[in-house]
């Protein structure tokens, strides 16, 4: 309706893309080399390492493509995406410890007897 | 002759002549009934030639105003049905005791305690809060409409759908028997093949996806649409409470949608999410369905609480008493409602570390709402009480919502919970809260606002009626429902044999009765303030002496709104302007800048309930070719650049120029 | 912004006033639900993951090599989607254009393949019937798929929007919708790759 938000909107860089991208292509490469290689010692170590890398390659995604920032939509963009991320980190933690309880109690079978179940 | 019989199995899927009931006398007498009073309907409007109007003014208006009028006929509507299906329950919980088997077989006992529950949260209660915030919120921040007027339009209709699916349920096959959140494994496919589960799965999906959108709408609308000088902290209360429950909706309402995706996946296509079998667990989506569960009873109290503010503030003259806690208390429930969910199922296995956890979260979000009740009562101490209808249906609220609170503290006890679960005492609880709070709340805004919308105000003395009926009735209803719950007694049950609980179940119908009456006294209230309207009429737009901006405009408001965006300085707009000399203009009007009305919103949610009832009884192609004149028509929908219009100056002058006559008649009165 | 002069009225504008378009907004709130919706499929995933029932797991299916080959297209049509959104800025009508099919090529291929491997473990036995862990998979990565191909459908009337009407300034508003869109999909693939592709060849 109006031509006013152009105004306000952010000014895409050249620079700014390509910065982003080739930190995504080496936070990319990095995991997979990791896992194709079987560089790490323990399943543990490799998975917290492959989501340290997954939560890093998110944020240069926010801020480099998506233009991230305090300031855009006069901060309510950075607030409603910090309440998503609370919830879902509610919602994920949440559900695990309370279905792993719920596994635990009910004798469901733990994974390796799981995988060997017809 | 095998091609013709190939066709019409493509064609049709598993509907057959069988579907229709006819065995079943009351759902027969039913539609005979609701047949009747449907064709005489659509009579009326074809004598007094109103198939038009119709289109043009309301099936395709994009005005916040209609379509929140029109939120609130549905639930109104809706409210008929469902309680229909609490009478029926009431009935036979009183009759079917010992040899005595009641009226009602299992089988379609099971359906109407689903219906009720489905009915009374989904198209109750849902437009009824939605329709409020929809008519209200724009109003009340100085805007002219929501910030996607279309979009507002396609969740009402996509809403309607949902709820027109349910009923044809009725008549076209048959209802869930699972109970209003359809656990599985009884909801999956091996343990309910026919079509109730799925009626159940597609109409909430198509109801669900209105009710994000819209939420995403009223959410951009409060932040971005707000008259200058309105600053978050200057905002009514009713809009904070508009905005808590709208991000409750956003942030809710997808969990819903994903799961039953979910279990339609296990039900169409064999997947094992919930299965038995296979590596499926059937916790998971009742560990989702109350993800969900828990805000969307927040979703439904935050906007009666709202209400409750506004209420007090004006039949009390004085400023909400602690405005600023109010709003921290609304925000603090905001997220405190995603942390307790799993009380909904202490007693299914998780143990006591995680039950400790969120029974303490539980209890701890009840102090928020303690705050807010402390808040108007001190809004009250020393104010001047007007005890208008409005300010009836809070008191109301005050004691009753209460009550069911305390209840809910008690069982946010896993221990206590252990031993009430599930029982009637659960179910005395939360149509306490419920009742007490959500329903209160809405004929309270209803009354309220009601001068605002239609230009009259509701008839007094049938509005008592229906107060004191429905206040009387519930807790003859309910308050022995508490006693069976401690006594032992499982919710849901179709047939007793213990004869000592008979006269608990007696009180409860009389009860249910009573509310009978309550209903039909807001239906009486409703016709003859309409019969009367001229003597009831609002020429001032300003019947209750209001606070806020909604008060500025007439009664009923213009299109437009407001013929001059308002300036704020201070909360309790209206009453700030009233105090300071506040002189209304007229004259020095400019044009308007509106948004067109569009048929688009109506045709893409037919389509989709086109596909819905496709894909509930197999007719695979129906389905298909819905979906994709869905998608065609939201494409060709998205061509269409020609989306708004100007109201002249003049126009605009010339209907200031009438309230301006309109004014100086009343003050000569 | 207003008029503050002392003819002015002190609680009204004289002057048309407009409030600031919500629809970029408005769309970054519904990319907040869809993050839910995905949320909740990586957590069924997350609790189901290891339910083989007897079937393959991860480890023998996941092919890693052709999943990289996905990844890098997607990242890649992120990249080219910016670049469209830099000849916008500059108002280049046919760049812009050129750069949305570079994009929308891209996106098909990705889509191409996927559907390439879901052919192959069906065809397999590895179909989303075998067990729950197969179930989050295909309905995981699948719901992502199908919002990609919900992008291409969008991508392509865009393209043929501003074609006939150039980059007028709802053209460009949508066009900005989808960006955010197209990126987020990638964030979404961020997840899925590290979490089921990656973690899920693990023991």
């Amino acid at each position: 309706m109006t031509t006013h938000a152009e105004q306000g909107a952010t000014h895409f860089t050249l620079p700014g893309y390509v910065t982003g991208f080739l930190l995504a292509v080496v936070l990319t490469a990095i995991p997979f080399w990791l896992v194709m290689s079987r560089q790490l010692p323990g399943a543990n170590v490799t998975s917290i390492v492959i989501l340290a890398f997954a939560a890093v390659q998110v944020v240069v995604h926010m801020v480099y493509f998506l233009h991230m920032d305090a300031r855009s939509e006069g901060g309510w963009n950075l607030l409603a995406l910090l309440f998503t991320v609370m919830l879902v980190v509610i919602a994920l933690s949440g559900s695990l410890w309370v279905m792993y309880h719920l596994n635990h109690n009910m004798m469901v079978p733990s994974m390796h007897d799981m995988s060997n179940m017809p | 002759m095998p091609r013709q019989f190939e066709l019409t199995r493509l064609l049709l899927g598993r509907l057959s002549w069988d579907a229709i009931p006819l065995h079943e006398p009351i759902l027969v007498w039913t539609f005979v009934v609701v047949a009747t009073g449907g064709a005489a309907v659509l009579a009326a409007i074809t004598h007094y030639r109103g198939w038009g109007v119709l289109w043009r003014d309301w099936i395709t208006s994009i005005d916040h105003k209609k379509i929140g009028i029109m939120y609130i006929v549905l639930g109104l509507v809706m409210l008929l049905r469902g309680f229909a299906d609490a009478l029926l329950m009431r009935a036979q919980q009183v009759f079917s005791f010992g040899h005595s088997l009641g009226f009602l077989p299992a089988h379609h006992y099971d359906q109407i305690f689903t219906a009720h529950g489905v009915i009374m949260i989904f198209f109750v209660a849902m437009p009824l809060v939605t329709g409020l915030m929809n008519f209200v919120v724009p109003l009340q921040i100085g805007a002219r409409d929501v910030a996607f007027p279309f979009l507002n339009n396609f969740s009402f209709w996509m809403t309607t759908f949902g709820s027109g699916l349910v009923m044809m349920s009725l008549f076209v096959g048959e209802f869930a028997r699972t109970g209003w959140l359809a656990y599985p494994p009884l909801s999956g496919i091996a343990f309910s093949p026919d079509v109730g589960v799925d009626y159940y799965i597609w109409s909430l999906q198509i109801a669900g996806v209105g009710t994000l959108l819209s939420g995403i709408n009223l959410i951009a609308t409060i932040v971005k649409m707000r008259a200058p000088g309105m600053t978050l902290m200057k905002m009514p209360v009713f809009t904070w409470t508009a905005l808590c429950t709208n991000i409750l909706i956003v942030a809710a309402f997808p969990v819903l949608t994903a799961v039953l995706a979910l279990l339609s996946l296990d039900r169409y296509s064999g997947t094992h999410f919930f299965t038995n079998e296979l590596g499926g667990n059937a916790m998971m989506y009742i560990n989702l369905i109350w993800i969900w569960g828990h805000p969307e009873v927040y979703i439904l109290i935050l906007p009666a609480f709202g209400v409750f503010s506004e209420v007090v503030s004006t039949f009390c003259g004085k400023r909400l008493f602690g405005y600023a806690s109010m709003v921290y208390a609304t925000v603090v429930i905001t997220i405190l409602s995603y942390l307790v969910w799993l009380h909904h199922f202490f007693t299914m296995g998780s143990g006591a570390s995680v039950n400790s956890f969120f029974g303490i979260t539980t209890m701890i979000i009840s102090i928020p709402t303690g705050a807010k009740m402390f808040n108007w009562l001190f809004t009250m101490y020393r104010g001047r009480i007007r005890f208008e209808l409005p300010m009836m249906w809070t008191i109301g609220f005050m004691i009753t919502f209460v009550i069911g609170g305390m209840t809910g503290v008690l069982l946010a006890v896993p221990p206590a919970d252990f031993a009430l679960h599930n029982s009637l005492f659960l179910v005395a609880h939360f149509h306490n809260v419920i009742i007490g709070g959500v329903l209160f709340g809405m004929l309270a805004g209803i009354t309220y606002w009601f001068p605002k919308a239609f230009g009259y105000r509701l008839e007094p003395f049938w509005g008592k009626c229906s107060f004191w009926f429905w206040v009387s009735g519930f807790y003859f209803a309910f308050m022995p429902l508490y006693v069976l719950g401690l006594m032992g007694v499982t919710r849901r049950l179709s047939h007793f044999e213990d004869p000592s609980l008979r006269i608990w179940f007696g009180i409860a119908a009389f009860g249910a009765a009573l509310i009978f009456l309550g209903i039909l006294s807001f239906m009486v209230q409703l016709v003859v303030s309409f019969v009367r309207r001229d003597s009831l009429r609002d020429t001032t737009g300003d019947p209750w002496d209001g606070r806020t901006l909604e008060w500025s405009t007439s009664s009923p408001p213009p299109v437009y709104n407001f013929a001059f965006t308002p300036l704020v300085h201070d909360n309790d707009t209206w009453a700030d302007m009233k105090m300071n000399g506040y002189v209304r203009p007229q004259h020095g009007f400019i044009p308007v800048h509106m948004p067109r009305n569009t048929g688009a919103g109506f045709v893409i949610a037919a389509l989709s309930a086109v596909c819905a009832f496709g894909l509930i009884w197999h007719m695979w192609l129906v389905a298909a070719v819905a979906c994709a004149a869905m998608l065609i028509s939201v494409i060709v929908h998205t061509f269409d650049y020609d989306r708004d219009f100007h109201i002249p100056a003049e126009e605009v002058g010339r209907v200031e120029a009438m309230r301006t006559q309109l004014l100086a008649a009343a003050a000569h009165v | 912004m207003f008029d503050q002069t002392e003819t002015s009225p002190r609680f009204y504008l004289t002057r048309e006033y407009h409030p600031e378009n919500g629809t970029l907004f408005g769309f970054w709130l519904y990319l907040m639900s869809d993050c839910l919706v995905f949320a909740c499929l990586f957590a069924v995933y997350a609790v189901l993951g290891r339910n083989y029932a007897g079937g393959p797991s991860g480890s023998q299916i996941f092919e890693l090599p052709l999943v990289a080959v996905n990844t890098s297209l997607l990242l890649l049509s992120s990249i080219t989607y910016g670049f469209a959104m830099l000849e916008m800025q500059r108002n280049r009508l046919p760049a812009t254009l050129a750069w949305l099919a570079v994009t929308g090529t891209l996106g098909a291929g990705f889509i191409g393949i996927e559907l390439h491997e879901f052919a192959h473990l069906i065809q397999d036995g590895a179909g989303p019937q075998r067990s729950a862990f197969l179930s989050s998979f295909f309905t995981l990565v699948g719901t992502h798929g199908l919002h990609v191909s919900c992008g291409l459908v969008w991508l392509a009337t865009l393209m043929v929007q501003s074609a006939k009407r150039g980059l007028s300034p709802e053209n460009r508003r949508r066009l900005l919708c989808l960006s955010m869109f197209w990126h987020f999909l990638d964030v979404v693939w961020i997840g899925v790759f590290s979490f089921v592709y990656l973690m899920g060849v693990l023991p």
